[in-house]
């Protein structure tokens, strides 16, 4: 194909933006009655293309366009791809869920791929100015999503809120855009990294990226900037929260890896104890908000603030182990939170009237194979072995062990310790019997399982996906590890490598060194 | 066929197979007891091909039935299986219990059998796993797998309300520190580039791992943390009650003991030797407490399965007492004491499981006179609390014997005195058993045998303890059948490091021909002799 770059690097983008558009003039046309459905696969199947443009651009190699501001490779395709493998099964998981409750669904639907379009905009640009584009895209189509539930007052809440503090901290890296370009004279990211070898004010470009820290801090709910998490994970429908809890927080996990890794490489000394107080203010903060929330979707709100410290433990290790080791996580926990999501959107249903954990006493009972997926999910949020969540916890912690950050890596897994007692109470409560019943010794009717109204075909398919890609990750991470390895290499070295700090590198050669070959 | 290479991975991989195939059955009849127990059986003869096929005459630890394939690339996790003298018997006996657990949960278990046998036969993956992983990372996969049916078995199928807390508990317990022996983990693939036990091993006794013995020492503490609340070792033993209290017999037939131990001996003793002597006064110190304090909180216990709890945490703690003197008769006779366990124990556990089915209390005052009623029971309940508290001819008598000339010979401060202390657990565990014995089967007859009929025991609970009884004599009078191969994996552990210089082989050998071959020889004259010098030491 004779393309030119400018069409064919952002040709997924194009696809889903097209895909969208096409689902709201037919919205517009088809009768309140109608089933939105056909406009759901629709939108799935835009999205699987997507997928595969995006599979085949790999072998492109590395990509440029639009004067330098886009750049398409492995890293950014590997985020392409995650971000669309999260929409699938998000799409798949809420077909059915607007059906009979809401007419306006087919909103829905482009509203996601919009998202999706900005989310991926964020992982292939290096332009700062077009990141926040990706991100305003993104975001709004967020804050819109969080209100869906309409006429339900926590719905409203969570939109309102999000908006509010989601405007506020985008402002914050907006402003971060400008101090770069203050410091350094440019808004790219490669010129940002060659800028501050030569920058008069280093201070001022240390704080243009704290900024930016705050901006995304607040995109992947880090602590301190996590306030708005509970609340709008409570209120926003339940595939929303799914989605948004992993896919634009993917996306802003990108920006900080490649904001952090290739355009501020030269002060990873600072910024790496910076992102090492977030860390473990964020799974600790996360961790303890948890232990004490009854309702389940908060619950995993704040499970989320921890997860995104987890993830922020990789940024304090050296780059190639540390980017790869995020990349891992990132598509771990996507695919499981998708799946817990998924599964709590199959027992609120609707109109969410099971919402907290004594309503899932004896989820076993009544949907026993839907239990068994929800106790997956949750023992891989945990980080049992055998699932996703164990490995990315495991590569996560051994490149900070590697990079000599002991004690981060003990406040995260004693912190996973902590983590478990309230995944574990919910997981408990899936499989026990309610208490009312449990003292009668005969068999009552609480104990024959409740004919549970059958799991959609759809839903069904991407919940199966989520536990698939969560059980893979958990027995073969090779592929995925793979995968990120080559999107990790290629982000170091898609830009000119500045001579990195000698602090830098005489820590890198201790890390090389240390290994003592086998002896036997 | 040559199954030698292949046989690890099978019986591992069996249960597992079988629990997707139970997963898919329909709960319907008989259909999930009798599938989980051929599963069980199927895996059991699997286990029954090692000490068949075992080389006994090959010394000094060497693994067997090897398999070693690379898992995943990058960290360099291999799928190493491999047994030794130390695993094989534990895997064999994992083996055994596994249908007689089945058989035992036939009628107990009535409701969501599904969940049920699924579980069962996952903990059994783990379990097996456990002993025969020789990757570190493997291990550790299968050790918090291991976790999470137990956990289940005791939320979903605990006896009273209490159940839930209990299963949280067991699992805060056991994964808090299981997060610290990750941390170590990861520490020593830092240093070293690899998981692979046997490279580890190598290492740690070329000194090799790390220069640094603080963080040495720090990630030694890591692992035994984590393993002696698994076991669990005195202090340690908060979740050990209730777990016991709420657990379904066949899950509390393994819930303690064999596998905290086993990795105790496997990977604290075999990367951290030096920091283990080191720190063996302290176990041994705790071990000793353990015993005697476990022994004396049974003495007051009128519930059964608590007191069943504490003869159990004493009863570990004599295995952790015999293994941290480092003599080779304190290992031997700590690990021959593990099966011991595992087997008198789970006889107990059956035989209190079946009161239970009966009478539906565990509290002894409840009963009594149960020996006219119930006599097959009370015969084999009486055989069983004999085999307990170690009465010569039967199975625990060889191991206390050994562990207690083991600790009186260690070179340690003060282990007279701790041998002596530990041996009034011997005499504290025969007064409380005997006292339980009196209070359910022989006084007048209680309120629950005079309110409900209860029945003797039926042709599947026979079936399901008679292996046991018979193991309680043949392991009395026939240990050398076991020690063979035990002998081999316990002789490497054995010598102190302060020692361990040129003599080292002299130095073993004495040992062996002092102390270790009047309790081995088996024949029971013998085995009289040994008493003889134990009770003097503890009269000293």
């Amino acid at each position: 194909m004779n393309l030119p770059p400018s069409v064919i690097a952002l040709l997924p983008e194009y696809v889903l933006t097209l895909t969208g558009i096409l689902i709201m003039l037919i919205e517009a046309v088809l009768k309140p009655a109608t089933s939105r459905k056909p406009l759901g696969w629709l939108a799935i199947a835009g999205t699987t293309a997507t997928g595969f443009i995006s599979y085949y651009q790999l072998r492109l190699g590395v990509l440029t366009a639009f004067s330098g501001s886009i750049q398409v490779g492995p890293f950014s395709i590997f985020f392409h791809l995650l971000i669309g493998a999260v929409v699938v099964a998000t799409l798949l998981g809420s077909l059915d869920y607007f059906e009979g409750h809401a007419s306006h669904a087919g909103e829905y639907f482009a509203l996601v791929l919009f998202g999706a379009v900005g989310m991926m905009l964020m992982t292939c640009s290096v332009e700062l100015l077009m990141v926040f584009i990706g991100l305003e895209i993104s975001s709004i189509s967020t804050y819109i999503l969080a209100g869906f539930r309409k006429g339900h007052p926590t719905s409203a809440e969570a939109s309102l809120k999000y908006f509010l503090l989601g405007s506020f901290a985008t402002a914050f890296f907006l402003y971060g855009i400008a101090l770069a370009y203050g410091a350094t004279g440019s808004t790219s990211i490669a010129a940002i990294a060659a800028g501050i070898v030569t920058s008069a004010t280093p201070r001022m470009a240390f704080l243009a990226l704290g900024m930016m820290i705050v901006g995304l801090g607040f995109k992947v709910s880090a602590a301190p900037f996590h306030l708005w998490t509970p609340d709008v994970y409570q209120g926003a429908p339940a595939p929303v929260v799914g989605l948004m809890s992993t896919a634009p927080k993917a996306a802003a996990f990108a920006v900080l890896l490649r904001i952090a890794f290739s355009g501020f490489p030269m002060m990873e000394h600072r910024w790496s104890m910076l992102m090492w107080g977030i860390a473990a203010l964020s799974m600790t903060i996360g961790n303890l908000g948890a232990l004490k929330q009854t309702d389940v979707k908060r619950m995993l709100a704040y499970s989320s603030i921890a997860h995104a410290g987890y993830l922020l433990v990789a940024f304090t290790a050296f780059p190639p182990a540390g980017i790869s080791a995020a990349c891992f996580y990132v598509a771990a926990y996507a695919a499981m939170n998708v799946g817990a999501f998924a599964v709590i959107t199959q027992v609120g249903g609707y109109k969410e009237t099971l919402r907290s954990v004594a309503d899932y006493q004896g989820l076993a009972l009544r949907r026993p194979v839907l239990a068994a997926l929800f106790a997956f999910f949750l023992l891989s949020l945990i980080g049992i072995p055998f699932t996703g969540g164990f490995f990315g916890k495991f590569y996560v912690f051994s490149a900070a062990l590697q990079a000599g950050h002991v004690w981060i890596a003990v406040i995260g897994l004693l912190n996973s310790g902590v983590a478990c007692f309230y995944y574990l109470r919910l997981l408990a409560s899936v499989y026990t019997k309610p208490e009312a019943t449990a003292s009668a010794d005969n068999l009552t009717p609480a104990f024959v399982p409740i004919p549970a109204p059958a799991i959609s075909l759809p839903a069904g398919i991407g919940l199966t996906l989520a536990a698939a890609a969560t059980l893979m990750l958990g027995i073969l991470p090779g592929h995925i590890l793979h995968l990120a390895n080559f999107a990790s290499s290629s982000l170091r070295t898609e830009y000119p490598a500045a001579p990195p700090p000698a602090a830098l590198s005489a820590a890198s050669q201790r890390a090389v060194l240390l290994p003592v070959s086998p002896i036997q | 066929m040559n199954l030698d290479h292949s046989i690890l991975t099978l019986i591992v991989f069996a249960p597992l197979a079988g629990a997707l195939l139970l997963a898919l059955l329909p709960d319907r009849g008989k259909i999930m007891q009798w599938g989980a127990l051929s599963v069980t059986l199927f895996t059991f003869l699997l286990t029954l091909h090692l000490p068949f096929h075992y080389s006994y005459a090959s010394q000094s630890g060497a693994f067997q039935f090897e398999q070693n394939l690379p898992w995943i690339a990058s960290p360099a996790i291999r799928y190493h299986l491999g047994v030794d003298g130390l695993s094989m018997w534990l895997t064999v006996l994992t083996g055994l219990l596994a249908p007689l657990g089945v058989l035992i949960s036939w009628r107990a278990i009535d409701r969501r059998k599904k969940l049920f046998y699924v579980l069962f036969l996952l903990q059994q993956v783990a379990m097996m796993g456990i002993f025969v992983s020789l990757d570190l990372f493997l291990y550790y996969a299968f050790w918090e797998m291991s976790l999470v049916p137990m956990t289940l078995l005791i939320a979903t199928f605990g006896r009273s309300e209490h159940r839930r807390r209990a299963a949280i508990k067991y699992f805060l317990y056991a994964f808090i520190p299981s997060a610290l022996l990750l941390v170590a983990m990861l520490w020593l693939y830092a240093q070293t580039g690899t998981f692979d036990l046997p490279t580890l091993a190598a290492l740690a006794a070329q000194h090799a791992i790390s220069p640094n013995s603080a963080a040495l020492w720090i990630a030694s503490l890591g692992f035994l943390l984590a393993f002696s609340v698994k076991v669990p070792v005195f202090p340690l033993h908060g979740w050990l009650v209730d777990a016991i209290a709420e657990a379904p017999t066949a899950a509390v037939m393994v819930l303690a003991g064999k596998t905290a131990l086993y990795s105790i001996l496997r990977f604290s003793f075999s990367i951290f030797p030096e920091q283990s002597h080191r720190i063996a006064p302290l176990m041994i110190a705790l071990a000793v407490i353990g015993i005697v304090y476990g022994a004396l909180l049974a003495l007051v216990q009128n519930d059964l399965k608590k007191l069943a709890a504490f003869s159990t945490l004493g009863h570990l703690s004599f295995i952790t007492l015999g293994i941290f003197t480092f003599t080779i008769a304190g290992l031997d006779g700590g690990i021959y004491h593990i099966l011991n366990h595992e087997i008198s124990g789970g006889a107990f556990f059956i035989l209190l499981g079946l009161l239970y089915e009966r009478y539906h209390t565990n509290d002894m005052r409840e009963y009594g006179g149960l020996a006219a009623k119930l006599p097959w029971v009370a015969t084999l309940f009486v055989l069983t609390t004999l085999s307990i508290i170690g009465l010569p001819m039967l199975n625990s008598f060889v191991g206390e014997v050994l562990i207690l000339s083991g600790s009186m010979q260690s070179t340690l401060a003060y282990h007279h005195l701790w041998t002596a202390l530990a041996t009034t657990g011997v005499i504290l565990s025969a007064a409380y058993m005997l006292r339980m014995i009196q209070r359910v089967f022989y006084c007048d007859l209680g309120p629950k045998p005079q309110s409900i009929p209860g029945w003797d025991l039926d042709a599947r609970e026979h079936l399901a303890l008679w292996p046991l009884v018979v193991l309680f004599l043949v392991m009395g009078v026939a240990s050398p059948l076991w020690m063979r191969a035990i002998d081999g994996a316990a002789l490497p552990m054995a010598d102190p490091p302060a020692t361990a210089q040129a003599s080292q082989p002299d130095r073993v050998i004495k040992l062996e021909s002092e102390t270790y071959r009047p309790a081995n020889a088996a024949a029971p004259a013998t085995i009289q002799t040994t008493p003889l010098q134990t009770s003097s030491g503890g009269a000293r």
